[in-house]
């Protein structure tokens, strides 16, 4: 096209320098651009430009104008910054930020990877999927070649050609050929034709995983729609069939991501960076350690009974995001004794029972140990670690909750404040809940108190349980305080 | 440039006056009314004076149904309706009628076409009540964004695959990218009389710049204009409807 050839080095085209060309696909080019009058964005730029016209797909239009949509919606760091577009009938072009960082492409053709760099990935890119589906978006089109991965190893997510915005028209939706990703990763539900799902962009997770645990694609290469639908009920090979180093917990985690049924599936994804940073935590069912796939009586049955379940994958499901929250509630093992207690117990029991898929992350922040001070089992930092691990599970135990919902921490810090900040951010916690100061902290102004700095710095919403001051004495006379 | 496009006000001016300052908090500079400035509400002269002032600074405003039904035809109404017109015609001033009978049927300016029903056929009044309606309408219009209201409820119809349209359902609050190059049908719901159950007022504002379309629904003291609609002795369903939106 004379538009493209148009863009060599050098050249000027919508009030940017084109620089040099960075990649020449099938739907789209990629230049590195800067702007030529005034000052830029600060940041460095890739201008995006769609192959239109005649002769090219439908595919590639769409995908642009999708994504010339639902990019400048978008922010946070698990996304490239959106900086301008073109007008679609003279100069389409989408230019934004070159996010810096390797290819998770280029990791993923080294697998099979360890298992601690696969978790380490995959809880990053998890982080990224679900900091997307916060925004109501979904991604539909998750594969190494659209992550790239920070320095720093977060990661990014690119190229929103194939997304839905839960707010936004869907073009695609209306253009029932072209409504799938790609072939390796694409959920059984975007393959019945639903867009509405956000559990898809899990499943294309768990594929990712597996090829970066095994080296191997989950479900191949097919390369026709027919040839995609065994997915719709068969699992794949188990990971560990294929690299028996994989631990039978990242084996659990990947297959479940992985289940035909959304339902089955882990119902966020953070969850499933939750899980992949905790592998202690994890539920290990069966999956864990399968070690060849299905018989073919099992496999048939499946596939059997999918063929009667697959209108069920066409069904817009709930607003699933803020039914599965990830809760934190900070514990003071450091006074078993504190008066707090049951009451903190008695909310994060209510606030158990209000969702039905939570994940509820006990943290105790205490000073760093510091050698020879008592003498004794806390005598050393793991020593430490280990009295108040196990004051955290004696407070957890009387709730009776489902040893997968639950992950218990012990953080040593000077800074119990700050790090229980950066614990939460970083576990994406929907909800902190922590104590008031005692009364016997009354002599510090609420202002000084961890609660007052958490309350005011937090990313989410915090909960503050303070005992009421007549009853006190409720709290501890009536045993359980639920009744 | 926000343009604020208002519709149905029906007579209810305390749901009128809720919009427009909603309109102007939100940054709208510009007004387009698309018509049934009376009918069903209490207070037709209060909304026409309102109408014609902001007119008379450059606003535009169509005419509807209703509006018709002052001095002309009425087309088919139902008794309720019927007579809210009746009582509007008793109410109504000479120079205020003047001004309805005056009102132009349909509005094209820049990418826009503003009209109370369809630009198909826009004096027989249709309903657009499926992307085929939707269809004609913005074949009509020849334009990218056509606004509309009379059919009481928020929707947005945009060309899907070639001609054909598709059917979407915004969510109020949200700014929607509306692009030039396809065609876009913005049903944007009535002012004075919502029936989809939610009794506040809505409306719609079009970034001319940013070509964004936001729906928004403006909560305002409707027990009050249903309360004007019993004390002038108007039926009391029709205060019912205003109260309950539907």
């Amino acid at each position: 096209m004379n538009f493209l050839a148009s863009l060599a080095p050098g050249s000027g085209i919508d009030g940017f320098r084109v620089l040099g060309r960075l990649h020449a696909g099938g739907t789209a080019h990629l230049f590195r651009v800067e702007v030529i009058a005034g000052p830029g964005p600060g940041f460095p730029l890739v201008m995006k430009v769609p192959r239109v016209g005649h002769d090219q797909p439908t595919e590639s239009i769409l995908g642009y104008e999708t994504e010339a949509m639902i990019l400048p919606a978008l922010h946070g760091t698990h996304v490239p910054r959106f900086f301008a577009a073109g007008d679609l009938a003279h100069v389409p072009h989408l230019t934004m930020e070159w996010v810096q960082g390797i290819g998770l492409a280029a990791i993923a053709a080294t697998a099979p990877l360890p298992e601690g760099r696969v978790a380490a990935l995959g809880a990053a890119l998890a982080d990224a999927v679900h900091a997307l589906h916060q925004q109501n978006v979904i991604h539909h089109d998750l594969k190494p070649d659209n992550v790239i991965i920070r320095d720093d190893g977060t990661a990014v997510l690119l190229d929103f050609g194939f997304a839905h915005h839960a707010h936004f028209p869907d073009f695609l939706a209306e253009e029932k050929r072209f409504a799938s990703g790609s072939a390796p990763y694409v959920s059984p539900e975007q393959l019945t034709g639903s867009r509405e799902d956000p559990r898809s962009d899990i499943f294309a997770l768990g594929a990712v995983l597996y090829e970066l645990a095994t080296g191997e694609l989950p479900f191949g290469v097919p390369d026709t729609l027919n040839a995609m639908k065994n997915r719709l009920w068969a699992s794949p090979a188990p990971p560990r069939a294929l690299v028996s180093a994989i631990p039978p917990w990242l084996q659990e985690v990947i297959l479940r991501c992985l289940e035909p049924d959304p339902g089955t599936r882990y119902q966020s994804a953070a969850h499933v960076a939750v899980d992949l940073r905790n592998p202690e935590q994890v539920l290990l069912t069966p999956r864990a350690t399968r070690t060849e796939r299905a018989g073919f009586m099992t496999q048939f049955g499946l596939w059997w009974r999918s063929r009667h379940d697959r209108r069920s994958l066409r069904k817009k499901p709930q607003v699933l995001v803020s039914q599965s929250p990830v809760i934190m509630v900070a514990v003071d093992t450091s006074h078993p004794d504190d008066e707090r207690h049951p009451a903190l117990q008695w909310t994060a029991r209510q606030l158990a029972s209000l969702n039905l898929d939570f994940r509820l992350i006990c943290v105790s922040a205490i000073r760093a140990a510091s050698v020879g001070e008592t003498g004794g089992v806390a005598d050393t930092s793991s020593g430490l670690q280990l009295v108040h691990k196990v004051r955290l599970r004696n407070w957890i135990e009387p709730l009776r909750l489902p040893a997968h919902r639950v992950s218990l921490h012990v953080l040593e810090s000077g800074d119990p404040a700050g790090t229980l900040l950066e614990f939460a951010k970083n576990n994406n916690v929907d909800l902190i809940v922590l104590g008031a100061p005692a009364p016997n902290e009354t002599a510090l102004a609420w202002w000084r108190s961890a609660a007052s700095t958490v309350t005011a710095n937090a990313h989410c919403s915090v909960h503050v349980v303070r005992v009421p001051s007549r009853s006190r004495d409720d709290w501890k006379s009536s045993g359980d305080p639920l009744v | 440039m926000r343009i604020a496009l208002l519709s149905d006000i029906h007579g209810n001016l305390q749901a009128l006056q809720s919009c427009l300052d909603h309109a102007r908090a939100n940054g709208a500079t510009r007004f387009v009314f698309l018509g049934d400035f009376v009918g069903y509400g209490a207070d037709p002269n209060g909304v026409i004076d309102v109408v014609a002032e902001y007119v008379a600074q450059g606003a535009i405003a169509v005419r509807g149904n209703h509006d018709e039904a002052i001095y002309g035809k009425a087309s088919y109404m139902n008794e309720l309706a019927m007579s809210s017109i009746d009582y509007a015609k008793q109410v109504l001033t000479p120079s205020q009628t003047l001004f309805l009978r005056n009102l132009p049927m349909i509005v094209r300016e820049r990418t826009c076409c503003f009209v109370h029903a369809s630009a198909a056929s826009p004096e027989k009044y249709p309903y657009i009540d499926s992307p085929t309606a939707a269809r004609r309408c913005a074949e009509a219009s020849e334009l990218p964004h056509t606004f509309c209201g009379h059919v009481h409820e928020q929707r947005l119809y945009f060309a899907a695959q070639g001609p054909q349209m598709a059917l979407f359902q915004p969510t109020p609050g949200i700014a929607v990218p509306v692009p030039a190059h396809r065609r876009w049908v913005a049903l944007i719901g009535s002012v004075g009389q919502p029936r989809d159950r939610n009794p506040q007022a809505a409306y719609a504002i079009f970034d001319r710049e940013k070509l964004a379309i936001t729906f928004c629904r403006v909560p305002y003291d409707h027990h009050a204009a249903a309360a004007r609609i019993r004390e002038v002795g108007l039926p009391g369903s029709i205060a019912y409807r205003v109260e309950s939106g539907i």
